[in-house]
């Protein structure tokens, strides 16, 4: 089976990989490119754990095939951090121990700060459906609401 | 699987007709990766259709109607102001699908052509009177939306022919629409009873009405008579229930894990007088 050369851009950086035309975005994002801060959960497009943007749109990698990210802007949770100062919705995410396994966390820290590019300041109706397609199995899903509107608020200068 | 990237809906047809295998077109992809990745699917070529001019276009005509691209996600109809004050029953149908993440490659197209019964943005479509541009090997087609699904899985489309964009008519005057579904949950689940209405206003009477339910029988099913029995009327209570008391009537569902048939029948008049009156409502420009 005859592999496609992708030339794309993930996190600013130009990258390029070979996809086996079956591969999704995600298992080039993990095998090609060694970003493993993205996370294979379901594979189905259910819990979220693999988010990413392409071209600002919140997708999951798990339903997208590699070749298509050809001439793309792909942001991932390695992008978040910048000069080694964490992104706000990460500190609060610590602060408010939103997290206990973190394996779903990169996936709701790329959805949560895909939301507050969106909407800087949204109510907590607004955060629970925006994030409804994150599963977390361990917090309960409350500190991981109240980090992010935390993080919005401080974000908006608010706090 | 050979992956394609045809820049005509001509050639897609072409590849699709040449093809010996099994083909799928990728538009959002969000049934055919999760069917690939439960081994239901091998494709062994599929056919990705967002490089061909014009996919990604939500464009009104001089004559008011839309027309919708077959790669327009959920998340881009919904971002579209125009379309959504027109019809907002086909954009919250369409929104209903799945997850933020999920609506950021959904489409239309992608939800009509995957055969559910349950498909939400469907009824919508139906009831406007919406049409699907057929392209196949042998020329291109017209086909009303309805006409479309044939069974759970199965629609009427042959062997090499793909849907090339949607019309939707002129929301004209005093129109409205809505799309109301049952599910035990309130986000990320599937319809247990799905049902849209949409009518034309003449003052306070209602003037026409098409009413599409979802979920309730191996397609989604046009219900004639319910819209008849509204048309010519107010909307007032005797009216709704005349027409709540036909589609339980005429419903056909089953009985499966997401609810009973006895349920079903009952919910779907319940919901077909609520979809009604949010139509009525937006046609009178009062929500």
């Amino acid at each position: 089976m005859s592999k496609i050369h992708i030339t794309t851009k993930v996190n600013g950086e130009e990258v390029e990989f070979l996809a086996d035309p079956r591969d999704t975005l995600l298992d080039c994002l993990r095998d090609q490119l060694e970003l493993t801060g993205t996370k294979e959960g379901c594979s189905t497009g259910d819990c979220g754990a693999c988010s990413v943007t392409v071209d600002g749109t919140l997708v999951c990698s798990c339903l997208m095939l590699g070749v298509e990210a050809q001439d793309k802007q792909i942001e991932t949770i390695e992008g978040m951090a910048e000069d080694g100062e964490l992104h706000p919705l990460q500190r609060k995410f610590i602060e408010h121990a939103a997290l206990q396994c973190g394996f779903c966390t990169p996936g709701i820290l790329v959805a949560a700060k895909a939301l507050l590019a969106k909407n800087p300041d949204p109510n907590e109706t607004e955060v629970r459906y925006w994030l409804a397609g994150n599963l977390c199995r361990c917090t309960g899903y409350d500190k991981i609401i109240r980090a992010v509107m935390d993080a919005a608020a401080e974000m908006r200068g608010a706090a | 699987m050979k992956y394609h990237c045809p820049k005509t809906f001509a050639d897609a047809a072409q590849i699709a007709a040449d093809a010996t295998g099994v083909i799928r077109y990728l538009a959002g992809g969000t049934d055919v990766l999760v069917q690939m990745r439960a081994g239901m699917v091998t494709p062994d070529d599929m056919i990705d259709l967002k490089h061909i001019p014009g996919v990604k276009e939500i464009v009104q005509n001089a004559d008011g109607s839309w027309t919708i691209g077959v790669a327009v996600a959920g998340a881009e109809l919904g971002a579209h102001a125009g379309f959504c004050a027109d019809y907002p029953g086909i954009v919250e149908g369409l929104e209903l699908v799945g997850s933020t993440q999920v609506q950021g490659r959904a489409t239309l197209t992608g939800n009509l052509c995957n055969g559910s019964p349950a498909a939400d943005s469907v009824p919508a479509m139906i009831a406007a009177g919406a049409v699907a541009h057929v392209v196949g090997p042998n020329g291109a087609r017209d086909v009303a939306v309805a006409d479309i699904p044939v069974g759970p899985g199965k629609t009427s489309l042959t062997k090499g022919e793909l849907i090339s964009a949607f019309t939707i008519p002129a929301r004209g005057a005093q129109g409205g629409d809505a799309y109301l579904r049952f599910t035990p949950r309130t986000e990320m689940d599937i319809a247990v009873v799905g049902c849209a209405v949409n009518l034309t206003l003449d003052g306070d009477r209602v003037a026409s009405a098409r009413v599409a339910m979802g979920a309730v029988a191996p397609t989604v099913i046009v219900m004639d008579q319910a819209a008849d029995a509204i048309i010519g009327t107010t909307l007032d209570p005797q009216a709704l229930d005349t027409m709540a008391t036909i589609v339980s009537g005429a419903v056909k569902p089953i009985s499966d894990k997401r609810g009973t048939a006895e349920f079903r029948t009952d919910i779907a008049g319940v919901l077909a007088k609520r979809a009604a009156k949010i139509a009525y409502d937006r046609a009178k420009g009062t929500k």
